[in-house]
Order: C-alpha cells, then structure tokens, then sequence
C-alpha cells in the first residue's frame, strides 16, 4: 500500500467506516444529509443497507442513535460539528450520554478550516460543549492514519464517544507502518527541553515546523500531539510541566474551553507552570481560503512561531 | 372485551393511580396530573400487551416501551411495580436520595425502563431507533412510545414523524397523551396547537382516535395498528389530565405538584373505593 501523503481527516474517516464494518455487522451509519461532505457516502457506497440518511434533522438522528444503541447496535452519527455538536448538544448530553449508549458522533468541518462557508458553520466551540458532558471519550486526530485508527478504537470502545472531523486535505505526520493508537494517551512527536507545543487535530503538524523555527532561534521545543482530549493523558502533561519551562498549547478551536484550558486545569492543580494558550480567542470566523485564514488568525507555524516568540520575550 | 379482563384493568390502572398518589405524595414533587391521565393506556400495554418479563427485563427480544412524556414517570413505576419489575415498597423512594426511582426515568437504574427520558420530544427519536433496530434484525420486536399533546410542541417530534414515516417503521405505535394541558395552561391557548390527527396524517401515519379512559378501545386502536403494513401508527387519546382523583381532573395546577396529607387522603379515599368496588 502507498503511503498516503495528504487527505482530509473526512475522508479518512468514511474509509475507517467501511473497513471496519466488513468485520462488524453492528455499525450502522446515519447522516443527516451531508453524506457527501462528512465523507459517509463512502461507508453508504458499500454498506447502503446499514446507512439512513435522516434528513435535515440532527436532533432526530442523535435520538435514533441512541434507539439503534439500545437495540446492539454501534451507531455513528454524522453531521458538521456545528449541527452535530452543537445543535444536537442536549440531544446528545440526554439521549446518548446519560444512559451512556453506545452511539459515536462525528462532527465534520470544525474548525475555522471549513473556509469559505464562514462563521456559521465553522464550530469552534464543539470540544467545549463535548468534553463538559460525563461519560464523553473527545477524539480529535491529525491526519488520516491518526484518524483511521481513531474510528476503529472508537467502534471498540464501549460508550459515546465524539470525533472531531477536518475538511481541509492535510499532511501525514505519522508512520503508516508503525503508528499506535491508545485512546487516552498523548503522543510525543519531538522531544525538547526549553518548552513544549502541546497540540491537537489540525494544527498538530504546523507545531512540528513552528518546532523546527524554534531550532534556529536556540530554543528546544517538545511537541506532544493530544488526540485524545477526553480523558486527557495527564502523565504526559506534567512531565512537560516539570521538564520544561512553559507550555504552549494550539488548538483550531475556542481557546475557551478546549485543549488549552484542559492542559491548564492539568497543570494549575498538579504542578502549576505557565500556559498559553493558542487557538481562536474568543471571536467568531469569516469566510476565505482555509489557508488565508489559518494564517489570519495565526494558527499556521508562522503565526503560532511568532505567538510563542512574543510570549517568551 | 369480557367482564373478567376489563375489571382486571380496570383493577390495575386504580392501582397504578394509587402508586403514582403514593410516590409522588411521598416526593412531596412530582407530576399527578399526566401520569394519571395514562394510567388506563399503561394498564392495557402491560396486562395484555407488551411482550415483557419482569425476570428477565433485559430480554432483547422483548417490546420496547419509551415514554416520551418522561414526567409522567411515577405512573410507568407504578406499573412496573404491579407487574413485578421491583418491589411495590420501592415506590416511596421516589425522587429521593440514591433512590433507583429518578424524577424522570432512567434505563441504567430501573429495571423495566426501556430509554432515559424527560427532556421532551427526545424519547420519540429514541423508539424510532429502537424500531429501525428490530427490523434491521427482523426480529419482531414491537416499539410503543407515549408523548404528551403538549410534548409534540417540540420540533424534534416532527423531524422524528418524518423519520418513521420515511423508514416504514409499521412495528412502532405512538400514543399521544391528548389532555389537553401543559405547565401553562390549556394547550390550544399556549401554543394553538390543533388539528392533532391530522398533522400526524400529513406526516404519513396510520392515526386512530380514541378516548383513553376507555379500554375496548385502546385495544381495538392497538389491534389495528399491529396490522397495519408499511407505515407507523399513532393513537391519538383524548383523556382527562388527573383523571380518577376528582379534584384533580382538567385541574393544570396539578401538572407538577404534590398533593398534602387531607389532600392525598382524599385522593386515597377515592381510589380505595373505587378498588373494593371492582374487587369486592
């Protein structure tokens, strides 16, 4: 097999489904008429009898997950994170993950990547609104091997669990041959002694070359890549903590409530230390190139390597 | 309908009454009013209806019952108490402390509890996914869901019609609940809904209208949606809000409030009587 060298985290994903559902006749797709967006049609394509589109409807289709979950099934709920995490949250807080049903939930487009659609549909808030609820696993990979294992641990997993999706065809960080998934556990992509980038989905790779920048400037930056938001790998945070001297944490989310403040929560009860936080503070997006925006709101290695210069002074 | 069978429903829903005037009593909180007002339709599904053993309640080839209306909680564990599902003694816990009896219905606690419920127009999509479910297995599993008038104000409830509709899901019978109050007041003059069998028609449902207080016919409403083929069923009940205890009924200030000590001895009173009538 090729390795892959860019793909939308979305298209790994409705791949995963299909591979996965040949060794197991319990997963069912649902989609809430975005099949051809959130990447479903391909698990639709091979499996058309154990996919329902359920129309413009996502609070309904997170309610039908949780019925198909009662009855065996593994249900994975697609929408964008917009419609999926957001409009169907208390559909999701009440009908999956109360009673703790075995219903997974992909939130497609998040981020501020979606582009041109603009600020109505770019969720920047889904990891906030996912990691609050009780009996949430929070999944966000970086790339399509990250991704591919993601969904297969998911399917294994026994519970609800929300994945984050990107739109945007990314770059492959991680090795076909040798990459590991634990659910649960930080991944450090470099070590370094100075600081540490702790980064998840999308901007994971940009904090590897934001690391490379910091090389030439002296400054030897750990970068830990956090698929797993919920739970966190504690372990591997406070070992930045006491390792390094200060963590920056990026994120193509809310600096309120996602990666960031969970690292924070981590370290201010642990072993206080400095963090930053970088992500999208506090504003809503705007439409353009995914590219021009990351670079706008700083979150491609340009802007995350001047944020983290700035902050060391 | 013979004699015997009607006066051993007409036993049981006075029963299931008395609980839901116990618990709730004992909760000093709760919901009377619309847990009474499905006492008779809860009678009818559990005696002669539901594929359901309360010594193996997680049977998965047994039928699913949601109530959507999850307040009307104390009723649905009255029922499940009288049928054996847990001790009746049980019912005084309700809504207190570690109590397995939640204000709204929980699957994980309550032996007997199908779906976790109580956000209104959520448990609607839940029985359609445990409709869909069966007959992906073809396992003949049937899905009866209970939603109140008020409750169907939600528009989940709608997308959920259109959804079961679309799918053929002819094992899934929706009752509503049709007393025609919510917390605010009547129904028509909170929200103007209207036209309640009709809607479910345009939604491509097989619709019965029944009083129901009346147990021929919520049988032959339920008999005749378990014929019918292609296409989901809904049973729609005119029925009284509070019915059986007399200054209860068609009264909205007993939507969510507990009786006090003259006022549940009275209710107690009445019911009692009306038991030893039946039994006597």
């Amino acid at each position: 097999m090729s390795k892959i060298l860019k793909k939308a985290t979305r298209e790994s994903f409705g791949e995963a489904l299909a591979e996965i559902a040949r060794f197991n006749e319990k997963i069912v797709v649902l989609d809430s008429d975005l099949a051809a967006a959130t990447k479903t049609k391909i698990f639709k394509e091979a499996f058309a009898d154990r996919f329902f589109n359920c129309g413009i409807s996502e609070c309904n289709m997170i309610g039908v997950g949780a019925g198909l979950a009662t009855m065996g099934k593994i249900p994975f709920v697609a929408s964008f994170a917009m419609f999926s995490a957001g409009r169907g949250f208390e559909q999701i807080r009440n009908s999956v993950a109360y009673p703790n049903l075995n219903v997974k939930i992909a939130g497609s487009h998040a981020g501020i990547s979606v582009g041109e659609d603009g600020a109505t549909h770019q969720c920047c808030e889904d990891i906030a609104l996912m990691r609050s609820i009780p009996n949430m696993v929070v999944l966000n990979p970086c790339d399509h091997y990250e991704m591919k294992a993601a969904v297969k641990s998911a399917a294994d997993h026994k519970g609800p669990v929300y994945i984050r999706l990107g739109r945007l065809a990314v770059e492959t960080i991680n090795d076909q041959e040798t990459y590991k998934f634990e659910m649960g556990k930080g991944v450090t992509l470099k070590d370094g002694k100075d600081i540490t980038i702790i980064a998840t989905g999308l901007p994971v790779r940009a904090a590897l070359l934001t690391s490379k920048l910091l090389e030439n400037d002296k400054i030897s930056a750990r970068v830990i890549n956090i698929h797993t938001i919920k739970p966190l790998d504690r372990e591997i945070i406070l070992k930045a903590a006491a390792e390094t001297s200060q963590i920056f944490t990026v994120e193509e989310h809310s600096i309120i409530g996602g990666l960031g403040e969970a690292v924070c929560s981590v370290v201010c009860e642990k072993f206080p230390k400095r963090v930053q936080r970088i992500g999208i503070n506090d504003r809503f997006g705007q439409s353009g190139s995914a590219h021009d925006l990351l670079a706008h709101y700083k979150l491609d290695s340009k802007g995350i390597y001047e944020t983290i210069k700035n902050k060391l002074g | 309908m013979d004699i015997d069978c009607l006066k051993g429903l007409k036993s049981l829903a006075c029963k299931i009454r008395i609980g839901v005037l116990e618990s709730v009593y004992g909760a000093k909180s709760g919901h009377p009013g619309g847990s009474l007002s499905i006492a008779d339709l809860l009678a009818y599904l559990y005696l002669k209806e539901l594929r359901a053993n309360p010594k193996n309640p997680e049977d998965p080839n047994r039928d699913r019952f949601v109530l959507s209306k999850g307040h009307a909680a104390p009723a649905l564990y009255s029922v499940l108490a009288h049928m054996g599902f847990f001790q009746l003694e049980n019912l005084k816990s309700l809504r207190k402390m570690g109590a397995f009896l939640q204000g709204h219905p929980n699957m994980n606690s309550t032996p007997g509890v199908d779906m976790s419920t109580g956000s209104l127009g959520q448990g609607v999509s839940a029985a359609c996914g445990m409709a869909l479910g069966a007959k992906l297995d073809g396992s003949g599993v049937r899905v009866y869901c209970v939603l109140g008038d008020g409750e169907i104000e939600e528009g989940q409830v709608w997308e959920a019609l259109m959804f079961a509709s679309h799918y053929n899901l002819d094992n899934l019978c929706l009752f509503v609940d049709n007393n025609q109050l919510q917390i605010d007041g009547w129904v028509q003059e909170v929200a103007g809904l209207s036209k309640i069998p009709e809607k479910f028609e345009a939604f491509g449902f097989n619709v019965m209208q029944i009083d129901g207080h009346d147990f021929e016919q919520i049988e032959h409403a339920v008999n005749l949606a378990k014929s019918q083929k292609g296409r989901p069923s809904a049973i729609v009940m005119k029925t009284i809000k509070g019915k059986g205890v007399s200054y209860m009924e068609n009264n909205v200030s007993w939507h969510g409030a507990a009786p006090n000590e003259e006022q549940f001895k009275l209710a107690k009173a009445e019911l009692d009587s009306i038991l030893a009538e039946l039994e006597g």
